[in-house]
């Protein structure tokens, strides 16, 4: 342990152990975990694209059900990430297994790196699960696979870590619930998942400039479509800060032991 | 070298409660110690210090000569713990806890796995590897934790209340198991409220309360110390009377139990020899209470005794 190589071999082999224990997570409770997504989106796309869809016609040069598809995507991997660290994380210090970790000669930075790419792993399954819904509906080309692998890691990193520094705080099931209800879903809804902003008065267009989601969201669509409502490199500069932002918030306060150490 | 070190240790709480009042402690590599004292006296906050579970106030922790401060993981890796509570995830299987464990601990997958097999089959936990730890008894639970820390084949090993709530068989086992790993050469630092435990199992003892230190010695020191033992005599025939006993204290307990108090320095013989005069046959004698726990309730009276003083000045 004292050699830094061995330190740096345990490191890995430490995260890589959160990583497969967050995967066999996902997978040990995939009724809750990967079939929810399934079904919504199977929904949405019936109610939205399908029978509504048909009544908008085109959006930004697409099928109604076109452009949505790629929004339901992201609001699933939203969602998923964000869910997954939230659920895991309070789960662990509720029921006090998250001791297992902090006994454990590993770095902050490392368990918190481990809780969000488990996020960022379910974020990415239940993306693929609900693309490939998608194309029982749809047609969608994939015109920029490294936009939309990348839209896709940077927002599912900075959601999973917005789950875990939730789950620090929380202090009851109530407030692991609160951000998602009050602040996800709307901010998600009104990020252009389900029109473009260009359709909105100009107040509201301006007023959407001031949601995160929408520039991840319109990276992400941009990798489909080829066509966007935001600036792209805007875009990517939100996402990569928001990422560093938040995973050093989440070190910061598990240095300092928020709600999980005495 | 020191297995464990504690200089002026304190932990104040947000809420105001001191719970440690700066203890030092020293414990030697290789020891079976016992870190003894009533509930709330500050065994868990010392314990979750040292695992870095609890965040101290101030003084100085060293595991095997690494200061906690400077060289956390590395002090980290030297530990072992079984805590108080059950604290592993009840919806996985027994072996994925351990391997796991393992794994948080930098040993490769296949290492952990044949650890896991040695140590569930020393703990009889194998046959139920598969099984989701929700499942088990409450002293398998108890096993289970024994098995996860020692995974990583820790130097120092802490158990807090290891053995609490589990029968007696299953207590005697693990007694034999702790044994054992500490004979390998493994240090045990064992907090537990049955005190015939740490009588049987430890060499040296710390008695904790009120977040100080009281007690610090061998155990046969302290065992010493004792000044006064009560027996349990067994008449075989019944008396209505307490029967003459010069120098002694006793009374009857019913018609059958007579209890003695023998002050240190005195003979048994000479009890034996009073009865004896007087025509009274004994069929068995026992301790009232265990030795340890005579001593340690004497002890902690006087410490309480004296913090009320102290409060009041």
């Amino acid at each position: 342990m004292s050699a830094p190589a061995g330190r740096a071999a345990a490191r890995w082999i430490g995260f890589r152990t959160t990583l497969i224990r967050e995967f066999g997570r996902i997978v040990r409770i995939w009724g809750q975990t990967l079939l929810p997504p399934a079904v919504t989106s199977t929904l949405y796309f019936v109610i939205f694209g399908s029978l509504i869809g048909r009544r908008v016609g085109q959006v930004g040069g697409h099928d109604y059900m076109q452009f949505i598809a790629p929004g339901l995507i992201m609001m699933s991997v939203i969602q998923n990430s964000y869910g997954n660290v939230v659920s895991s994380f309070f789960g662990a210090k509720f029921g006090k297994y998250l001791e297992e970790l902090l006994v454990a000669p590993l770095p902050n930075w490392l368990i918190v790196l481990g809780y969000a790419l488990g996020g960022v792993t379910r974020g990415f399954m239940v993306g693929t699960v609900v693309t490939i819904v998608s194309l029982f509906f749809t047609r969608l080309g994939v015109l920029h696979p490294v936009l939309i692998l990348s839209a896709a890691f940077l927002t599912s990193f900075v959601f999973a870590l917005g789950g875990f520094v939730n789950a620090m705080l929380a202090k009851n099931f109530d407030q692991i619930s609160w951000f998602p209800t009050f602040i996800l879903t709307p901010l998600t809804y009104l990020g252009g998942v389900f029109y473009s902003i260009r359709m909105l008065p100009a107040w509201a267009l301006d007023a959407s400039h001031a949601n995160p989601i929408l520039y991840m969201v319109s990276a992400f669509r941009y990798g489909f479509l080829g066509t966007s409502d935001v600036d792209l490199r805007l875009a990517y500069a939100i996402m990569v800060f928001a990422a560093v932002a938040m995973f050093s918030l989440a070190v910061v306060l598990m240095n300092r032991g928020v709600g999980i150490r005495d | 070298m020191r297995a464990l070190l504690l200089r002026q240790l304190t932990k104040t709480y947000k809420n105001g409660i001191q719970a440690l009042k700066g203890i030092d402690l020293e414990v030697d590599r290789g020891d079976f110690f016992a870190l003894l004292g009533p509930n709330g006296a500050g065994k868990t906050t010392a314990i979750g210090i040292v695992t870095s579970l609890v965040t101290k106030t101030s003084g100085v922790v060293e595991v095997f000569g690494h200061d906690l401060d400077r060289e956390l993981e590395v002090a980290k890796s030297c530990i072992g713990v079984v805590p108080q509570e059950v604290n592993f995830n009840q919806f996985e299987t027994v072996q994925t806890i351990v391997v796991n464990q393992a794994g948080f601990y930098g040993i490769p997958r296949r290492i952990a796995k044949q650890r896991a097999e040695v140590y569930l089959k020393q703990l009889q936990l194998w046959d139920r590897r598969r099984s989701i730890a929700r499942s088990l008894s409450g002293g398998m639970k108890r096993r289970l934790m024994i098995a996860r820390a020692l995974m990583h084949q820790p130097e120092l090993l802490i158990l807090d209340e290891p053995t609490a709530g589990v029968d007696i068989e299953v207590r005697r086992s693990m007694w034999e198991f702790l044994r054992m790993i500490n004979g390998e050469g493994t240090t045990i630092i064992l907090t537990t409220h049955y005190l015939e435990e740490a009588e049987n199992l430890c060499r040296n003892v710390a008695i904790i309360d009120g977040g100080r230190i009281i007690e610090r010695d061998s155990m046969v020191n302290v065992l010493r110390k004792l000044q006064a033992e009560t027996f349990v005599l067994n008449l075989r025939e019944a008396r209505t009377a307490v029967p003459r006993l010069e120098g002694f204290r006793a009374e009857l307990a019913d018609a059958h139990t007579l209890e003695v108090e023998v002050s240190r320095g005195q003979s048994l013989n000479r009890v034996f020899a009073q009865l004896s005069e007087q025509g009274i046959e004994i069929d068995s004698m026992r301790n009232k209470v265990n030795r340890l726990e005579e001593l340690f309730v004497r002890l902690v009276d006087s410490s309480g005794r004296a913090g009320a003083g102290e409060a009041v000045a």
